[in-house]
């Protein structure tokens, strides 16, 4: 028998194979979650649909409910609902900076192309700063520049 | 459930779509101009696979075989794409614009099916506009800044534009299934997206200084006759996988 609480913690250890600092929990990835007696049944909703690192957290998500003992494990990929990086958590948004991306501003359902053009630096903090390219090395990551202490940054997109 | 052949029709032709666009974006990859428009070919090519991935899921969820399966083993004449998708990138001119007529037509095209009938479509369309409008944001760019600098860079993107827009209205190619997806509220009739697409084109167009050409729409690949391009294609993207189907990856 698990609740909740065991489930989600079990799958805190999931990583963002791309972002290592960050669990599928703080990404906003868990849609679902059912217990029911020995049985766990997860619905993650990918950030990007394109996105390689699905298919490996769908994997290790796996692994960690069996880990914790659950007799069947089901972990399904859904868009239902359709994941938007307001879903990312404070403690995620901080974990994001630490790792040196800017977190993307909360939209509250408006995600508009103007939020992209503003970042600011994760580095100096400063707000000086352009957009590069709205495409980065991943699907979820745009590159801008800061005109204050002249590094390149990434940002989490806005979605 | 009711009879899936009209809904197989529209997600073959979505996925195809996809599928063939996206292999030809992912051909800039080493190849851009500057290093952010390889970026961004690129990303928009992982962001059009990942789409073709989910409707041939939505498909094999039907009773077709595996993603991988219809992606690789099909030969040309089974595809449903559009001919525009399967043309080669030439300049950098008409991979810009091809590319912006494609993805404001996949924005009308996600509008629509976000209402679809079918639920998991439904649901698909609404996560892809999400991404979409990064790539429309990046279409409009490259359309303005090559517009706006005139000389070279405008005829060359004129010319681009009247050797594509034929084969772009040719993405609203009415099939068979049409009736049949309009009454079941799959999707509404084509004719309905041309004209939103018209609407979302023609400012951007005029704002590049280009004119849209009068042009006959060239149909032909909703009903799997396609140009040379496609086999082509279809011979380098099918080759590693044909050469050993059953193995795993």
């Amino acid at each position: 028998m698990f609740d909740a609480g065991q489930v989600l913690d079990a799958l805190q250890a999931v990583k963002d194979p791309e972002i290592p600092a960050l669990s599928i929990v703080e990404l906003g990835l868990v849609a679902r979650l059912e217990v029911d007696g020995d049985a766990v049944r997860v619905a993650l909703t990918p950030t990007f649909a394109g996105c390689p690192a699905v298919a490996v957290m769908r994997a290790e998500a796996e692994r960690q409910l069996r880990a914790l003992g659950a007799a069947e494990v089901v972990v399904e990929i859904t868009f239902d609902p359709p994941w938007d990086s307001d879903r990312i958590s404070d403690e995620g948004r901080r974990k994001l900076k630490a790792f040196g991306l800017a977190p993307p501003w909360r939209h509250n359902g408006a995600a508009d192309l103007l939020q992209l053009l503003v970042a600011d630096c994760p580095y100096c903090g400063s707000g000086d700063t352009r957009l590069e390219s709205a495409f980065g090395p991943t699907l979820c990551r745009a590159i801008y520049y800061c005109d204050t202490c002249r590094q390149s940054f990434e940002q989490f997109k806005p979605v | 459930m009711e009879d899936t052949t009209a809904l197989k029709t529209l997600l073959f032709q979505l996925a195809d779509d996809e599928l063939i666009i996206g292999h030809r974006d992912a051909e800039w990859t080493g190849h851009g101009p500057i290093l952010e428009a390889d970026i961004a070919f690129s990303s928009m090519a992982q962001d059009e696979l990942g789409h073709a991935q989910v409707y041939y899921g939505l498909l094999h969820d039907l009773g077709e075989t595996e993603p991988d399966r219809l992606a690789f083993l099909r030969a040309a004449a089974d595809f449903r794409c559009a001919h525009l998708v399967e043309l080669p990138n030439g300049d950098w001119a008409f991979s810009s614009v091809r590319q912006f007529l494609y993805d404001a037509a996949e924005t009308v095209r996600l509008a629509a099916l976000a209402g679809s009938s079918f639920a998991p479509l439904a649901q698909a369309a609404r996560k892809f506009a999400g991404e979409e409008k990064y790539h429309l944001l990046h279409g409009r760019t490259w359309m303005q800044q090559l517009g706006q600098a005139g000389g070279e860079s405008r005829v060359r993107l004129q010319a681009a534009l009247d050797q594509a827009y034929p084969y772009a209205l040719g993405l609203f190619e009415p099939t068979d299934a049409e009736a049949a997806l309009a009454a079941r509220g799959l999707k509404p009739p084509e004719a309905e997206l041309q004209g939103h697409w018209e609407a979302l084109t023609r400012p951007v167009l005029a704002e590049a200084g280009l004119t849209p050409p009068k042009a006959a729409p060239v149909y032909g690949g909703r009903r799997g006759q396609h140009t040379p391009h496609l086999a082509a294609l279809l011979a380098d993207m099918q080759l590693v996988f044909r050469s050993d189907p059953e193995a795993s990856w």
